[in-house]
């Protein structure tokens, strides 16, 4: 463990409220050498074999499809470090996904305006995810509840709560006012893209500098002496659920923007798998205790890529599905050696 | 100690007998043979999964695979099914029990947690299952027996008698018994075999001590490292067995079928009683469970087909998750009152 000291849990509680300073450089530690290595080897071989991958057009595919993949990732980050999980993340996508445009189209209450009517729409929508994420965290924390077991329920209940909603059918809508928020773009970026930026570069600073991201990561290293130190554990476990929901809900909004339909069957359709994928090979500690939101960014963008590169050569996705899962045991091996 | 999962299976018996007793009282057709008969033909896979996923949550760990393990053995069983009986049976387990020893190696040697690598093992077997079929379901070969080990049952050898009018109530007992659909009896068998192993073998005992503490039964010098491998195995092989019926009662390898079954499974075992945490279970209460799952969709079936409510697809899964969700509470009241006691 000792080679971890920059994010080793403390059970001491005046280090907790200490955190270590450093600009937005420092969030990168050399924890992440291995994992750049490997999206630069990445970028490399993809430069030299894949035809036409050089372009902006390439980049904004890529960058779009890992977008929501990322934003997932970074409520499941906290969750995973304070030694949790959360599989409900899809349905808590479509539950957002499916409320959202019955709001701003004024089917559930008469809307003054569309801008108000989309304002509404996506405050709402996201108090809705983190009202579920808050579902989750009580079941964790109040019945404790084994975290994958709590987060089944929803993962089951919470796409036919969409459905039932929806009665199934697809919601198509055309605001391209309400779609700025995926597709509209600042200085030739897409919008989703500088969200998903604002939320890691936020959640990144929460967990290293603040104390509640000390407090995340001592109750995932030892919750027991998290306890005695005087954190509080119930507190720290419900909001990184309800965060990991508010991330799910702004993802579900995304979703529905890109494709300017809401489809509660489809969105966030086995999502988990992608996200606790790319935190994993980010090099999140799944047991918990160590965690790190920029390489859940790693993450996501080198599986993105291994996809991406082979499905451009010619390899059907069916055999990319294989190589994902050699890329998860690689990843959480190298990991454990790493500690050893 | 022992009350409690005692106890916690006997709450699911009684709520099974409740719930057939509903259903009995409720549905004309109920308790008639064929719905019987189609209730346990199509439950026995999720019997057998459920069964391997016990050993597995006994020993403190997850098998998150079976589902996407079965849909590929059923692809390899369809494949195999035209040489006959045997060769798609025993592909069909080889390739449940090949994707457990990579889950066994990876978890018991690589020291990877359970829920991280049998996740990967399900993509990974998903992935190898529609490949192979090019993402098609493919067919089961009609010329052989094969389909009997979906389909069939051993009514053809029942005595005249027992099917006359005047066969009697002994006579509609044999009937029974005779046309108990061949899954079903792998299933029991399946069960009777799980019993014993878990309740008069070494290696049973092995199973709970792993769960019970795995540092602990390591410092005893037990076998831990070799229970949780072959925990492992097992649940493949009936993963495997699961497919294999798959592809016999529905008549074709589904490379994309079984999704979801884990959590079935996983609803099955808990219900039983059987702890999450490892250390305590029963495997008859997980058949309990299973089937308490089962004809709960059956019942709401029913309620469907008299038109009373229109409970869609949809309805089902906030029912099912709603059903997940009491459990768990109760489960983790009676935990909490039982460690209080």
């Amino acid at each position: 463990m000792s080679s971890t000291t920059q994010n080793a849990p403390s059970p001491v509680p005046g280090s907790v409220g200490s955190p270590p300073r450093g600009g937005i450089a420092s969030l990168l530690s050399r924890r992440h050498i291995g994992t750049i290595a490997a999206l630069i080897a990445l970028l490399i071989f993809n430069f030299i074999f894949t035809p036409h991958f050089a372009t902006m057009q390439t980049l904004s595919v890529n960058l779009t499809q890992v977008c929501v993949i990322v934003i997932v990732g970074v409520g499941m980050t906290m969750v995973i470090a304070t030694g949790g999980i959360d599989l409900s993340v899809g349905s808590i996508m479509a539950i957002a996904g499916a409320f959202a445009p019955q709001i701003f189209q004024g089917m559930l209450f008469p809307v003054p305006n569309l801008y108000v009517g989309i304002a509404l729409a996506i405050v709402m929508s996201i108090t809705i995810a983190g009202f579920f994420g808050l579902f989750n965290g009580w079941l964790v924390s109040s019945f404790r509840v084994q975290p994958i077991i709590a987060t089944l329920i929803l993962y089951i209940a919470g796409r036919g709560i969409a459905q039932v909603w929806t009665n199934g059918d697809l919601q198509v809508f055309k605001v391209p006012e309400f779609q700025q928020i995926a597709i509209g773009r600042v200085f030739g970026v897409p919008f989703q893209v500088w969200i998903m930026l604002a939320l890691v570069l936020i959640a990144a600073w929460a967990l290293q500098r603040t104390v509640f991201g000390r407090q995340v990561l001592a109750v995932g290293g030892n919750e027991q002496a998290a306890r005695l130190a005087g954190i509080p554990v119930r507190r720290v476990k419900r909001l990184v659920y309800v965060i990991s929901g508010v991330c799910s809900g702004i993802a579900g909004l995304i979703v529905i923007a890109m494709n300017s339909a809401a489809d509660a069957n489809l969105i966030g359709m086995g999502i988990e798998l992608d996200v606790i994928a790319a935190v994993a090979v980010g090099g999140t500690l799944l047991s918990g205790g160590r965690a790190t939101i920029i390489g859940t960014l790693l993450g996501a963008l080198i599986i993105q890529l291994v996809r991406y590169t082979l499905l451009a050569n010619g390899v059907p996705d069916a055999a990319a599905l294989v190589v994902k899962a050699g890329l998860i045991v690689l990843a959480v091996w190298l990991q454990r050696q790493d500690r050893a | 100690m022992p009350r409690l999962h005692a106890s916690a299976g006997f709450g699911a018996l009684l709520a099974l007998l409740l719930i057939i007793g509903f259903g009995a009282w409720r549905y004309d057709g109920f308790i008639s043979e064929y719905n019987i008969l189609t209730v346990l033909r199509y439950n026995s896979m999720f019997a057998l999964v459920g069964l391997g996923m016990c050993f597995v949550i006994m020993t403190g760990g997850i098998d998150l695979s079976v589902g996407s393990v079965a849909a590929l053995s059923s692809v390899v069983a369809a494949y195999l099914s035209p040489y006959g009986l045997i060769p798609g049976l025993l592909g069909g387990l080889a390739a449940g029990v090949a994707a457990g020893t990579i889950n066994g190696f990876i978890i018991s040697k690589m020291k990877i947690l359970p829920f991280i690598a049998t996740l990967a093992t399900m993509l990974a077997a998903s992935g190898v299952a529609l490949l192979l079929s090019n993402q098609q379901s493919v067919p089961a070969s009609y010329d052989t027996n094969f389909m009997a080990l979906g389909q069939g049952d051993f009514a053809l050898y029942a005595p005249d008698w027992v099917n006359g009018e005047d066969a009697g109530f002994f006579g509609a007992v044999i009937r029974i018994f005779l046309g108990f659909p061949i899954p079903a009896w792998i299933a029991l068998f399946a069960y009777l075999l799980g019993s014993l192993i878990l309740n008069r073998t070494a290696f049973g005992r092995h199973v709970l001590a792993v769960g019970g503490g795995e540092e602990a039964s390591r410092l005893m010098g037990l076998p831990t490292d070799r229970t949780i491998f072959l925990v492992y195995v097992m649940s493949g092989l009936l993963a495997g067995m699961a497919g294999v019926i798959l592809a016999a009662q529905f008549g074709a390898g589904q490379p994309i079928e079984g999704i979801g079954w884990e959590l079935f499974a996983i609803a099955s075992v808990v219900v039983g009683g059987t702890l999450l945490t490892g250390g305590k279970g029963s495997v008859g209460a997980t058949l309990v469970g299973t089937l308490l799952l089962g004809i709960l969709f059956t019942v709401l079936n029913f309620e469907n087909g008299m038109g009373w409510i229109s409970l869609s697809a949809y309805w089902q899964s906030v029912l099912r998750g709603g059903f997940l969700f009491v459990v768990v509470i109760l489960q983790s009241r009676l935990t909490r009152s039982t460690a209080a006691a």
